[in-house]
């Protein structure tokens, strides 16, 4: 056997043979997009995902300590951008999601998924496993939770806002606040949900949804939503066949290479295509989930499975969406769509897991 | 689980209980996310497996548009395969709705491109709006090649334009066949209703609207073509799959002889009437006129608004057809035929009566044009002596002539495809009582034998009449090849022949009304008869003169060659002034053109230098002179002699 040095031993081979799978696939099907070309769209994918990859990497050598150091600051900091690009928009007469830093664009909402957990996570190490149960437990975090998702709802994101309060209630509900206050929030909201929007008129329904997510008008998204079925069904088993997708490539498929990148392959690869697909992210979660119920520290555990959660939004509402059974949020699909700031997201999430990972690898297990 | 002997009521918390609930917990999640993954997986091959057939059909339909080629539609030939209505290739541009992205841009692009009018646009507009999906809407038909080529190269900044080679109806005589002919148009909604045949909501599809367009609507239409074209989701075309030929409509042979009945049409000039030839044969009609007439070119094309109200205003009714649906009191030209009914009832042709300008009746004084003194039968026909009628109808009752009426085709509605007819009166005593429960009176009779009273007749019938007089065969008009008994009339030879040897005598005797109307050929005869019917009441005015619309009508019948008829025809001239005058050089000039082309259409070109030129010619000046606002045409010139 050759010796490996131990240097080149300690890169998570798997972890990013998995990563460059999937998103090899995602540059096949982008290269298929743009007509049988490598540009405008897989090039520059690849090359993104390769300098993400090494940011990951790089975030996955950094200590623990810094991440719980440093999770209320950045909270605050994400928080304080997010207001910025509020006032931002508001003097620019119009909604505006990103800082224009000069060199890229910054979308504070998406740090914001990432700040969340890491912020969340960190008040939970904090709290007195006595407090679990009571009342302090409950309202720091839901303030937490609250003022960044109404901030993003003013931009108005419906998806992002989202996404921030799936990964904060999980990470409540792993921190092991009372089952029953889940179940009853849950109940009384879904309760109330159908009573409140019955006794809205015709047109008031569909403002609330107009103004709820303005991006699609309910003609549009219904486009976008059949023409994904379309594309999805008529791909049958085993797909048309690589560049063959009549949907995508006669442009009946809107966003074909972003949000709704999943149909496009699902055309040309099929029911095979898309399992495949769900398998890699199926064996991402895995991964995450188990660097979480091992990880050494309270704030490792919470902050890993904060983050799979976070990962899991992504992939579940846009396939959902992608295929007809939830309405249109512009949510990409995780290293697959066309796209920097979710893939940093994305790989910022998994460089964090990476670092409780190897955290956990280190040292020994204590929770405080 | 030792530990918690009472977990619901104070768990011990911990660290320890922390980290098991976490551990817990996260597998709750997790459980979950394979749950919802699970679910995904599931969904998607629902959509893929399950519903594939239904997805995979959506995703054709999206990708190959299939549109309808509307079919070449049959031609109508005359007897000789002469196209009376064909088709010529004809450039037109339509929107398809779904496909149109930005309306205003497009629009007004072709509104400077092709100088679209207000009317034209907003009828698109109205259309576009009644129109849904990828049911076309058109913008121009009958396009320039130029015009065509300009859309055409900027069809890529164009999105929803769908400009496309088609056919058009085409009729090479115009307004000649109008009335004969009738017209195509577009469908309309209540004829889509029904049928639900999305071919007639395909633009250029057109149908029969009107005459034998109309009649043989089921053969003339033909079956689409389709053609399946790859098109993206902005209604570019990427590439032609496949294309069905289109199977052309069955042809439709007419007895009509194209070029007589253009001739026909023709000499008509300015004149309102209707003039019928029939072949004394087997009862084809080999012209069939009315005028003036409509472009039926202009009605296929889809008329304009203020050439219908042109048409509308005209006092000489373009859009009536009157040979069929024109009825008018007979006149004189019901004369030979009452000299056979009253030879059946045992009448002697060579018994005399003295004419002494007219014919007392009790107390009442019958006027005759003239005082023709004593007459046989034959020249009673010749000189058209009211007197000598008057005496037989009084003589005999108008019970007696009636039926020979009758069987002569007046009174009657022929079978005739395509046609409408309103087919008047031939009144009796039975019908008086019957329509105003009064009694037949003897001056019932006088008024009833030289065609005038409750008489009334359409052209159509009269020259059915002097076919039948012609032949002595009870011949049935028709216009397409269709089988009639045409048995013999029940008269005896010796009455046929009075009546024809009278009508000989009109045109070729000493002094018959139409002697200035006899055929310029050798060796070919005409015989006829004149009829002149007053508009207003018997015995006011005189109708010679004054205004158009209270003169005279002209009316003629004849047939020839005299010995051996061929041809029989019928002409009437409304507010002709006169038979002699109007209607037989008429008669005259169209039956020397079977006979001899050549000299009639000198004769024609003559005419026609002094009315102004060809019909067309004249449409197009009357009409630009209209739209110019001049007030009224004038009154048509005298008849030529």
């Amino acid at each position: 056997m050759i010796p490996v040095p131990p240097a080149i031993q300690r890169f998570p081979w798997k972890l990013m043979a998995l990563l460059s799978a999937i998103t090899g696939f995602g540059l096949l099907v982008l290269y298929s997009a743009a007509g049988g070309n490598f540009s405008p769209w897989a090039l520059n994918q690849g090359v993104r995902f390769l300098v993400f990859l090494s940011v990951a990497l790089v975030i996955g050598r950094f200590p623990m300590r810094i991440f719980e150091d440093f999770a209320y600051l950045g909270y605050i900091g994400v928080l304080i951008l997010l207001v910025a690009v509020e006032l931002l928009g508001f003097v620019g007469g119009g909604s505006q999601r990103w800082l224009n830093l000069g060199f890229m664009n910054l979308q504070p909402s998406e740090l914001m998924k990432v700040a969340i957990v890491l912020a969340l996570a960190r008040f939970y190490t904090q709290l007195p496993p006595g407090e679990t149960r009571g009342w302090t437990a409950l309202w720091p975090a839901l303030v937490m939770i609250g003022l960044p998702a109404a901030l993003v709802m003013l931009q108005p994101d419906l998806g992002t806002a989202l996404a921030i309060c799936a990964s904060g209630v999980v990470v409540m509900f792993i921190a092991g606040l009372p089952f029953w206050w889940f179940g009853s929030a849950a109940l009384a909201g879904a309760a109330a949900l159908p009573v409140i929007f019955s006794m809205l008129h015709d047109y008031q329904q569909k403002r609330i949804l107009i103004f709820l997510d303005p991006e699609s008008d309910p003609l549009g998204a219904g486009y976008h939503i059949s023409q994904s079925k379309i594309a999805i069904g008529s791909g049958g088993i085993g797909g048309k066949g690589f560049l063959n997708g009549s949907q995508s490539h006669l442009d009946y498929l809107p966003e074909g290479h972003t949000d709704f990148i999943f149909a496009t392959m699902a055309e040309e690869w099929g029911l095979i295509g898309g399992l495949a697909l769900l398998l890699g992210f199926f064996l991402l979660l895995r991964w995450s989930t188990r660097v979480a119920l091992r990880a050494r520290t309270r704030f490792g555990q919470l902050t890993a499975a904060g983050l799979t959660m976070t990962i899991f939004f992504y992939i579940a509402i846009n396939l959902s969406m992608v295929m007809g059974m939830a309405p249109v949020v512009g949510i990409p699909l995780p290293l697959f769509s066309y796209g920097g700031s979710s893939m940093l997201t994305i790989m910022t999430c998994v460089g964090i897991i990476l670092a409780i990972d190897n955290d956990s690898k280190t040292g020994t297990r204590r929770f405080h | 689980m030792f530990r918690r002997k009472n977990p619901r009521k104070s768990p011990p918390i911990t660290e320890a209980w922390r980290g098991i609930t976490f551990t817990r917990r996260a597998l709750v999640v997790g459980g979950a996310q394979v749950a919802v993954g699970t679910a995904l997986a599931a969904r998607m091959a629902y959509i893929s497996v399950i519903d594939n057939d239904r997805y995979v059909l959506e995703s054709e339909s999206n990708r190959v548009n299939l549109t309808l080629v509307p079919p070449r539609r049959g031609w109508i030939v005359d007897r000789n395969g002469k196209a009376l209505a064909n088709n010529r290739v004809s450039l037109r541009i339509d929107i398809i709705p779904d496909r149109l992205h930005n309306k205003e841009l497009v629009l007004g692009q072709l509104k400077t491109l092709l100088r679209l009018d207000g009317d034209t646009m907003e009828r698109i507009e109205r259309d576009l709006k009644a129109a849904s999906g990828f049911q076309p809407v058109a913008v121009a038909e009958d396009m320039t090649e130029a015009e065509y080529s300009s859309v055409l190269v900027r069809l890529p900044d164009l999105p929803g334009m769908a400009p496309q080679r088609g056919f058009a109806r085409n009729y090479p005589t115009g307004a000649a066949v109008g009335h004969l002919i009738g017209y195509v148009g577009a469908p309309n909604a209540e004829e889509y209703e029904k049928v639900r045949d999305p071919l007639y909501i395909t633009p250029g599809f057109k149908i029969g609207k009107d005459g034998l367009e109309k009649y043989f609507q089921p053969m003339l239409r033909g079956k689409p073509g389709a053609k399946r074209v790859e098109v993206t989701a902005r209604g570019k075309v990427v590439r032609e799959l496949s294309t069905q030929a289109d199977q052309q409509g069955k042809t439709v042979h007419l007895t009509i002889d194209a070029d007589l009945q253009e001739y026909v049409a023709r000499r008509m000039g300015r004149e309102s009437g209707a003039a019928i030839v029939i072949d004394c044969q087997n009862g084809d009609i080999l012209a069939f006129c009315s005028m003036p007439s409509f472009d039926p070119n202009s009605f296929s094309d889809g008329i304009s608004n203020s050439e219908y109200s042109w048409l509308r205003a005209d006092d000489h009714q373009p859009l009536i057809n009157k040979a069929t649906r024109g009825l008018y009191p007979p006149g004189s030209t019901l004369k030979p035929m009452a000299a056979i009914a009253a030879i059946e009832h045992g009448v002697d042709p060579s018994e005399r009566h003295t004419c002494i300008g007219g014919y007392r009746l009790g107390n009442r004084f019958f006027r005759c044009l003239g005082t023709h003194g004593s007459l046989d039968m034959p020249s009673a026909i010749m000189k058209s002596c009211n007197s000598y009628f008057y005496w037989l109808a009084d003589r005999l009752g108008y019970d007696a002539i009636a039926p020979t009426a009758r069987l002569m085709g007046l009174g009657e509605e022929f079978q005739l495809a395509g046609s409408s007819q309103r087919y008047g009166t031939i009144p009796d005593s039975a019908w008086k009582l019957r329509k105003y429960d009064q009694k037949w009176s003897a001056s019932d009779s006088l008024n009833a034998v030289i065609g005038q009273g409750y008489v009334s007749v359409n052209p159509l019938q009269l020259a059915v009449m002097a076919a039948r007089i012609a032949s002595g065969r009870r011949l049935y008009p028709r216009l397409i090849n269709r089988e009639f008994k045409n048995e013999p009339l029940p008269f005896s030879a010796e009455a046929l022949a009075t009546a024809r040897h009278g009508m000989d005598l009109v045109v070729n005797g000493p002094g018959g009304t139409a002697g200035r109307s006899r055929l310029p050929l050798d060796g070919i005869t005409m015989a006829g008869k004149t009829g002149t019917a007053q508009v207003r009441g018997l015995g006011t005015g005189n109708g010679k003169g004054g205004t158009w619309k209270f003169r005279d009508h002209g009316l003629f019948i004849g047939f020839a060659p005299v010995d051996n008829p061929r041809y029989a025809t019928a002409v009437v001239i409304e507010h002709g002034m006169g038979g002699s005058r109007a209607a037989a050089p008429v008669a005259k000039d169209f039956m020397t053109f079977l006979f001899d082309r050549e000299k009639a259409m000198a004769a024609l070109e003559g005419f026609e230098a002094g009315w102004g030129g060809t019909i067309k010619d004249r449409m197009d000046r009357d009409y630009a002179a209209w739209k110019a606002g001049a007030t009224t045409k004038p009154d048509p010139p005298e008849p030529a002699p």
